[in-house]
């Protein structure tokens, strides 16, 4: 008999959201750590959100996730990235207290019910007949019905510090050995490296010479802004100079990157300041962000300076920096590798297709940043309490949210760096933005049981004001010259349009409008914001809806289960290995594995059925 | 599961001099076998087989065999080609007992080329392009139907869409990283612009020369009209050098407009014989006289006959004056001729030769001939002027991509079903 329904093995951002989200879904949850204090731990800098990121979070929110909530606890100031290009790739980010952050988490994992936190080093997966059934740890075996996996950085965990390596997960934490056991398991395991840069002494720092980053004086856009008694803290940004280059390139060989210490890969956009001397020779200067940790801490994360260069290599290169002459560095830098699972071992659910009842999310997966792995935290959380309850699985899909475009990405092309979210990567982008991140998904979250009563009843209150709003505004109308009489000089084409329609145009703001149509003075600012916004994006989302039908089309044709790619007619080896890797559940799917050609697809449509 | 091994007829309808039987699938060369008492010729050289039923060994036909092993063949699959007698008794008995043969069945319509297709060997716009080669009548159908099936179009496509991506691949870096890097942002300068408008000049180009194509691919169409019993349909028979048309001196003996292909220098029309125009109380006359405007109305060149001396030409077409061995007089700028003896037939016939030429331009393929790709490339032209003229960073990226995708739609990067079985309807049996 099982003691949980789910059991959780690490307490990064994927395990604490992916415990969340099977508690509040009614299950039994346990969630494994090796100490009491790593919930909620920021390893690498002090911010959440970001281009991307910020749109991962709100859709947590949409779902009754709980990293916007403990990020407006510990926010030290926010600011929307990309503010001037246009609401679909608005960055919403904040700066965090880490150790406020850590505190939130902790206070909101302890009031859920049916969650414990247990204390203990896991070392083994009890399989049976049926699959995983839990957890060998340093304390005796933990069964649970699912179990997932989110190691982080910590599966088989080596730092690198110039030609200095040392085992570990986080600097002054072990690494776990549950990477040999899933290899032994036949599951595709494969190492992949990332890093961090020095932490600085605040006190040291010659604060007056740099120029600062004020937060935005706006409410934030992410986080629901419970309550903010606390003053805003700035960044400032400074810049790297030929000199910090020079030393740099001396030095390389000392580097555990280029001294042929590391061979896995890191990210491409998220390079070591080594990278991008490389990488980059053309430039002299990179900018670097000095980003404040906390407001009861004196360190300071300087963001861009991500390094794996001996401690002295970067003492001497940092102190080239503007501001930076006199800095004692706290801690040094240092580069990881770990290692990962080819997510297209996995299902949409993020279950490991081969071994029932073993889920995997976060860098387990091959993604980086601390949002792509909550998202994908809550995604196994939800599915691994539906399968331990007998619940229906939650599937998002490409045209509804980012998790959906990540989660497709990981499942069927898999990884070859470490992964990250853009806002590039979504082809239904104009239609998935934060402002409308409850209407893509809370419906689905409130049918998991996944989103509270509260957060339902204010969901379905704002939905149905919004409704009545876009009502009102396509029926009221105006014509140009009705408009011109408000003090607006347009071109008078005698077309009578929609209050709706007006708002596309950029001199009909909300002063103008209310003046024409004095019943909009009701309309709440939140709601105005994204009403103008599908009036400006109307005519491109028209047409992507015919997009979005194909897209639905093809991911309604499930491909036959325990189909054998080599036996397809018409399938080249090459085409049939592709999709013997990625497994793609439906025919879309597999249209999107890599070099996957339409002849193919043709030859798979035999292989499909209509879904029920 | 296993394909079938499919069969059919890959010529034309029998009796000819020679039919040719075409077997593609997993067991094509082991049904090709069974019909043969010596082994298989060796892989692509033509040999003499006799050919027997295996059921009961009564003689089929004494054929020419040639067997080639998948994958590098026209479906990609084993091919076997049995070169028969073509008497419909050989071709039927031949396929009899080919279809006794264990995972044989008859081919659907369009099937071999749909598995050219499934497995690789041609991509969408190359499969039309080979329906079109098969449907070529003149030298010039034939080359812009081989550049097609050449992967012309495919090519120009893919490197539009590669360039389009280029400039996608800029914008979208100023949407995603413009936080890392300071002097990321705003790249999509000047200078992409200038490229945006210069792509859409190019396709436009393209599209323009599209109707040439279209009547490449569909001939070109002269009506010929004029009074009852002015000598049209003699005129269609002198040009077309066989009897087409009923002739009688009854006037208004052609009802229904005839359509008459005959070949100009290369170059596909099609004479349609219409029925004099002049006033009548007969309905079908009358209907056939309503018809004869229309079809004069789409013509590419409308050629006015009559018998009697005008003074003037008219406004649109050429004007033919026939009867002239019974006395008729032409105007400078017109045709004089003599249908039933022959005289000045040739002078008309060189002129639309030259006609042709000049409308269709042979030699230079245009290869916008088929709707769906004069489509994509007006999709693709309004995607790509919209982003030239866009301020807003994202709708750029959003029509660049809408661009991007209109291009793959030309090499058939899209929707599975939508355009793949009205494409293979197309085809007849066997090719």
């Amino acid at each position: 008999m099982s003691n949980y329904d789910v059991l959780v093995v690490g307490a990064g951002h994927a395990g604490c959201e992916a415990a969340a989200a099977a508690a509040r879904m009614g299950a039994r949850v346990a969630l494994l750590t090796l100490d009491a204090t790593d919930p909620g731990t920021l390893s690498c800098n002090p911010a959440v959100g970001g281009i991307g990121k910020g749109h991962l979070v709100c859709e947590l929110d949409a779902l009754g996730g709980i990293m916007g909530r403990v990020t407006d606890r510990a926010r030290l100031q926010s600011r929307v990235l990309n503010r001037s290009k246009g609401p679909a790739v608005h960055g919403p980010r904040a700066q965090v207290d880490r150790r406020r952050y850590r505190t939130a988490m902790a206070e909101i994992l302890g009031r859920q019910p049916s969650l414990s936190i247990v204390i203990a080093a896991a070392r083994s997966l009890i399989l049976t007949d049926s699959g995983v059934v839990g957890v060998a740890t340093s304390i005796g075996e933990i069964r649970a019905t699912t179990t997932i996996l989110t190691t982080g950085t910590f599966l088989g965990g080596v730092m690198h510090l110039g030609d200095k390596r040392q085992s570990g997960g986080r600097s002054g934490a072990a690494s776990s050995s549950l990477g040999d056991a899933l290899r032994s398991l036949g599951l595709p395991v494969s190492r992949l490296k990332t890093g961090t840069p020095a932490r600085l002494d605040g006190r040291t720092i010659d604060w007056a010479r740099l120029e600062w980053q004020h937060g935005d004086r706006e409410r934030p856009q992410l986080g629901s802004y419970e309550a903010s008694r606390t003053p805003f803290l700035p960044c400032a940004v400074t810049r790297t100079n030929p000199r910090t280059h020079r030393i740099i390139k001396d030095n390389l060989e000392k580097s555990a990157l280029y001294g042929g210490h590391i061979d896995s890969v890191g990210p491409r956009y998220c390079p070591s300041i080594e990278d991008k001397i490389v990488r980059f020779g053309d430039r002299d200067s990179h900018q670097v962000f000095l980003e404040p940790e906390g407001y009861d801490d004196v360190t300071v994360y300087p963001n861009g300076l991500s390094t794996s260069l001996p401690a002295d290599v970067q003492a001497a290169f940092i102190a080239t920096i503007t501001g930076l002459e006199r800095t004692r560095i706290l801690q040094p830098g240092y580069a990881i590798e770990y290692d990962h699972v080819d997510p297209r071992a996995l299902a949409p659910t993020l279950a490991v297709s081969a071994l029932p009842g073993l889920f995997l999310a976060g860098q387990i997966n091959g993604t980086t940043g601390y949002e792509e792995a909550a998202a994908q935290g809550l995604v196994a959380g939800a599915n691994a309490a539906a399968q331990a309850l007998g619940k229906a699985p939650l599937i998002i899909d490409r045209a509804t949210a980012y998790i959906g475009v990540m989660i497709d990405d990981l499942t069927t092309q898999g990884v070859s760096e470490p992964y990250r979210m853009f806002t590039s990567r979504a082809e239904y982008r104009l239609r998935l933005r934060t402002d409308n991140a409850g209407d893509r998904l809370t419906p689905a979250g409130i049918a998991a049981g996944l989103v509270g009563a509260a957060q339902a009843d204010r969901f379905h209150q704002d939905a149905a004001d919004r409704v009545a709003v876009r009502e009102l505004l396509e029926r009221l109308t105006a014509s140009p010259s009705r408009v011109a009489a408000a003090g607006i000089d347009t071109r008078q084409d005698g077309i009578i349009r929609s209050a709706f329609d007006w708002l596309r145009f950029p001199a009909v703001d909300r002063e103008i409008a209310m003046r024409v149509w004095p019943e909009l003075s009701s309309i709440a600012a939140d709601h105005w914001t994204s009403l103008v916004v599908d009036s400006n994006y109307a005519r491109y989302l028209e047409r992507q809806d015919h997009d979005v039908a194909n897209f639905r089309r093809d991911e309604a044709l499930p491909i036959v289960p325990d189909i054998d790619y080599r036996r397809v007619p018409g399938l080249s080896h090459e085409m049939a290995d592709r999709l013997g890797a990625a497994n793609p559940p439906t025919l879309g799917a597999a249209g999107r594995v890599p070099g996957i050609t339409p002849a193919a697809l043709v030859a798979l449509l035999p292989f499909t059925r209509k879904a029920a | 599961m296993t394909a079938a091994t499919i069969v059919a007829l890959a010529t034309g309808r029998p009796p000819a001099a020679i039919a040719v039987i075409r077997i593609s699938g997993p067991d094509a060369l082991a049904a090709a076998a069974a019909l043969m008492s010596s082994p298989l010729p060796p892989p692509r050289r033509l040999s003499l087989r006799l050919l027997s039923d295996p059921a009961d060994g009564t003689a089929l036909d004494s054929a020419m065999v040639a067997v080639f092993p998948g994958p590098a063949t026209a479906t990609g699959e084993n091919v076997a080609e049995l070169h028969l007698h073509g008497g419909g008794a050989v071709i039927s008995g031949v396929l009899a007992a080919l279809l006794a043969q264990p995972g044989m069945r008859l081919a659907e319509p369009g099937e071999f080329s749909r598995r050219a297709f499934a497995s690789g060997r041609l991509d969408l716009a190359q499969v039309e392009g080979l329906a079109d080669l098969i449907a070529a009548e003149t030298a010039t159908q034939r080359q812009q139907a081989l550049a097609l099936t050449g992967g012309v179009l495919s090519r120009t496509a893919e490197a539009w869409r590669e360039h389009c991506l280029g400039i996608l691949a800029e914008a979208e870096a100023g949407l995603d990283f413009a936080e890392d890097e300071s002097d990321v942002a705003e790249r999509l300068d000047e200078a992409a612009r200038l490229q945006l408008q210069a792509l859409v000049v190019e396709i436009e180009a393209l599209i323009s020369d599209s109707a040439r194509a279209t009547r490449i691919r569909d001939g070109l169409t002269i009506a010929v009209t004029g009074p009852p019993n002015a000598g049209k349909s003699s005129i269609v028979n002198a040009l077309a050098m066989r009897d087409a048309a009923i002739v009688t001196p009854v006037p208004g003996t052609t009802r229904d407009p005839i359509e008459v292909p005959i070949d100009l220098g290369g170059v596909a029309a099609m004479l349609v014989d219409t029925a004099g125009l002049r006033d009548t109380d007969d309905i079908v006359e009358a209907e056939g006289i309503r018809r004869a405007r229309v079809r004069a109305a789409d013509a590419d060149l409308v050629m006015h006959i009559v018998d009697t001396s005008p003074t003037t030409l008219p406004d649109d077409g050429i004007l033919v004056v026939n009867k002239a061995d019974l006395g008729s007089i032409a105007p400078h700028g017109a045709f004089h001729l003599s249908a039933t003896r022959g005289d000045g037939v040739a002078d008309l016939r060189r002129y639309l030769v030259e006609w042709a030429r000049s409308a269709t331009r042979p030699g230079e393929p245009a290869l916008l001939a088929h709707a769906r790709h004069r489509e994509a490339f007006s999709a693709a032209a309004a995607a790509l002027s919209d982003a030239a003229n866009c301020d807003d960073a994202v709708l750029r990226a959003e029509s660049l991509r809408q661009a991007a995708d209109a291009f793959g739609r030309i090499a058939g990067r899209i929707g599975v079903d939508d355009v793949l079985d009205r494409i293979f309807s197309r085809f007849c049996i066997g090719k």
